[in-house]
């Protein structure tokens, strides 16, 4: 039981790290909008998933047929990135002003402003298998079915720890993932608009007594944690190539759970949730089976809450920690 | 226009229920007011998932259905047939409506599907205890036809034949010792990959197994326990979505074991999500026989053209099983039939040359023909290697 795990344990850490990144990323998001607004954004996994059709459109418009190599490749990792990134941070800005914003403005409970989130995500999902991959893709009446995307780079093998082998988008995908994190990082803490976020979700009414346009804090938000999901989208496609329209539905249930795990409202709580989540998943993976992963991650996630309700870093986007 | 809302229901309700009348009214005279008459135009239901993530191996079969009922059609018979497609989204709670509206609101006669296993342990008691016949032409669950149902049928060999003959293909022409079976939880893909694992077992290969999510995207749990394993071959039992996905990260793993699914994964939908490269010799077994590109048979060849014809498109998974399921029923309408009780009887005694086996019925429901073919993915295409008892891996 145990000695499958020993075995392998390298492979084992490598993939759920890598896999954790991308869950902090959209965690990110997730986490950033319960701080400001104390609402749980249930249609940020469609963010998600319009990044990765957005990386999947540049591939599809480049019209790869072999992988590319050299400044190419640069170039064409960056526009992938800054494609799914733009679409998704103008989606979720998008998803604020018509889905949210009414709703706020008159004083709606945060019941109502779910149900919103819900029918959004819904209707995100089906827009694009009705109308965006039949019409914009060119795949008509194969609007549910999954994508395929094509291989934009050689994944060669860069190097071997503990017989795990680490390929090169691998390295790009977790080093991607940290930079964006650490850019987060700075953004909030060092500058006027993060000081605002940080007062604001501290105080929303004190905030606005001394000047903040809560406004602009909330689309601001928005902007950021669509950028990440947008950015976590184009890794994902560099990575498994291939997205649907419902591809958001289960990484959004597990980057929301990465959310809760490191402290939901804690921006560095998302970077630790979502690796201890990709953690978890492939070691009790690698103990009881593949088909036990969801178990044991949640189990987990309730042991956790158990003993830490606010999580492994508690809620302290407050505190003006992060 | 919210307020106005329930007025128009209302009003389409009022008249579609006018249209009804006249419709009524219409039929009568026209058989002179003798009600007991046969219907000039029967009703044949199609149920399967026409527009969901695996409707590529269901809309082949739907259009195999229909050419068979536009040919039918064309030889002007006395009794018209019309083919009403249910599209259950393979939504076993779905099935089950769409079967009850298919029963009392259209009133078939007779039904073609459900496709898949699932939908067809919900849907078909619905369709038994309404006494509407109905044959399947892909869902090969191994329970189905355990449950004493007396109006269901499929044309195709079920999982206990289909499993066990790939099996014997993987220890036999395949020649491999070490065998990795994957399944996909589903009711499908567990009955499928535990009747691989127990016939690999008999045949005394060593098998290590494990399951994954189809919903799910990275596999590296799995890939990492095959890795560690070191099979000779691999075994999936699932639909061609995740096929897709877990063969790409095999080989993006360096993984190298011969690569074989089932039915379920016999699309090109598996040659997109894993990459032309990485699916270059994947084996695909199936009871379906699939029309390829130099195909021999003179039947075959025809029907392949036909369909090209009608659909612009080759005619690809259970197309001929399909046009064979349909073609049951239109013999039995053919030979006086117009009763669902009639056509199941006359179903049941089916014997004739389909297109894609030999059709012929046993008493519970199954197939008398039970070969099994398995296919091989070459430069991007699919093509048949041939019988599982006599194909040779070149």
């Amino acid at each position: 039981m145990f000695d499958n795990l020993l075995g392998s344990f390298w492979p084992y850490t490598i993939d759920g790290l890598i896999l954790g990144a991308i869950y902090g990323l959209v965690a990110l998001g997730y986490t950033m909008v319960y701080g400001v607004l104390r609402l749980i954004n249930f249609a940020h996994s469609e963010v998600f998933m319009i990044g990765t059709m957005a990386a999947a459109f540049v591939v599809m418009t480049m019209g790869i047929t072999q992988p590319l190599t050299g400044f190419a490749l640069v170039g064409g990792l960056l526009l992938m990135v800054l494609a799914g990134g733009l679409a998704s941070a103008g989606s979720a800005a998008l998803l604020e002003r018509i889905a949210y914003r009414p709703l706020r403005k008159r004083g709606a409970s945060r019941l109502a402003a779910l149900i919103s989130a819900i029918g959004a995500s819904l209707f995100l999902q089906e827009l694009f298998a009705l109308v965006i991959i039949p019409h914009v893709f060119n795949r008509p009446q194969q609007g549910r079915n999954q994508m395929g995307v094509a291989r934009i780079m050689q994944k060669d093998v860069l190097f071997t720890i503990g017989g795990a082998q680490i390929r090169i988008d691998q390295v790009i995908i977790f080093a991607a993932s940290i930079l964006m994190m650490i850019l987060l990082d700075l953004l909030v803490n060092r500058t006027k608009i993060g000081r605002a976020i940080r007062a604001t979700s501290q105080d929303p009414e004190t905030a606005v007594l001394m000047g903040v346009d809560i406004d602009k804090v909330v689309r601001a938000t928005f902007l950021i944690g669509g950028l990440m999901a947008g950015v976590a989208g184009a890794l994902f496609v560099l990575q498994f190539e291939v997205t649907k329209f419902s591809i958001g539905f289960l990484l959004g249930i597990k980057a929301f759970t990465a959310a809760v795990l490191g402290g939901i409202g804690n921006i560095r709580g998302a970077l630790v949730g979502g690796m201890f989540l990709g953690l978890i998943e492939n070691y009790g993976a690698g103990i009881f089976g593949s088909g036990w992963k969801d178990v044991i991650a949640f189990t987990v996630l309730v042991l956790v809450l158990m003993f830490r309700p606010t999580g492994i870093l508690g809620e302290s986007l407050q505190q003006a920690r992060a | 226009m919210i307020r106005f809302a329930p007025l128009g229901r209302a009003l389409a309700v009022v008249a579609a229920a006018g249209l009804a009348l006249t419709a009524c009214g219409g039929s009568g005279s026209s058989s002179d007011g003798d009600t007991s008459a046969a219907p000039t135009t029967l009703k044949i239901g199609f149920m399967g998932d026409l527009s969901g993530e695996n409707s590529g191996i269901v809309i082949p079969p739907r259009n195999g259905a229909q050419l068979a009922v536009d040919q039918y059609n064309a030889t002007n018979p006395k009794v018209k047939v019309e083919l009403i497609p249910y599209d259950s989204r393979a939504d076993a709670t779905t099935a089950v409506s769409l079967a009850q509206q298919a029963i009392k609101t259209d009133k078939i006669v007779a039904l073609v599907g459900p496709a898949f296993s699932g939908e067809s342990k919900q849907a078909v008691p619905v369709l038994e205890e309404a006494k509407i016949p109905n044959i399947s032409a892909s869902a090969t669950n191994v329970d189905l036809a355990k449950n004493g149902w007396k109006y269901w049928h499929r044309v195709v060999p079920n999982d206990g034949v289909q499993g066990p003959a790939i099996a014997d293909f993987i220890v036999g022409a395949a020649a491999a010792k070490n065998v990795f079976v994957v399944d996909d939880k589903s009711e499908y893909g567990k009955g499928l990959g535990d009747a691989v694992r127990g016939e690999l077992k008999t045949k005394g290969a060593t098998v290590t197994d494990d399951s994954l999510d189809p919903n799910a995207t990275d596999y590296s749990s799995t890939v990492n326990k095959v890795a560690a394993a070191k099979p000779d071959a691999l075994f999936f039992g699932g639909y061609y979505a995740a096929a897709g996905k877990l063969l790409k990260q095999l080989r993006d793993k360096g993984v190298t074991a011969k690569f074989f699914s089932a039915d379920g994964s016999l699309d090109k939908g598996l040659i997109e999500g894993a990459g032309e490269q990485q699916a270059e010799g994947a084996l695909i077994g199936c009871p379906c026989r699939i029309p390829t590109a130099g195909e021999t048979d003179a039947n075959v060849k025809k029907f392949a053209d036909d369909y090209k014809a009608k659909f612009g498109a080759d005619p690809l998974i259970y197309a001929t099983e399909g046009y064979d399921a349909m073609t049951a029923f239109l013999k039995a309408i053919q030979s006086g039939a117009t009763t669902s009780d009639a056509i199941n009887e006359a179903v049941g005694k089916s014997d004739f040359d389909g297109i894609s086996k030999h059709i012929k019925f046993d008493p519970n429901g199954e197939p008398a023909a039970k070969s099994i073919y398995i296919y091989q993915v070459k430069a991007g295409q699919i093509g048949l290697l041939g019988d599982t008892m006599t194909a040779k891996l070149g």
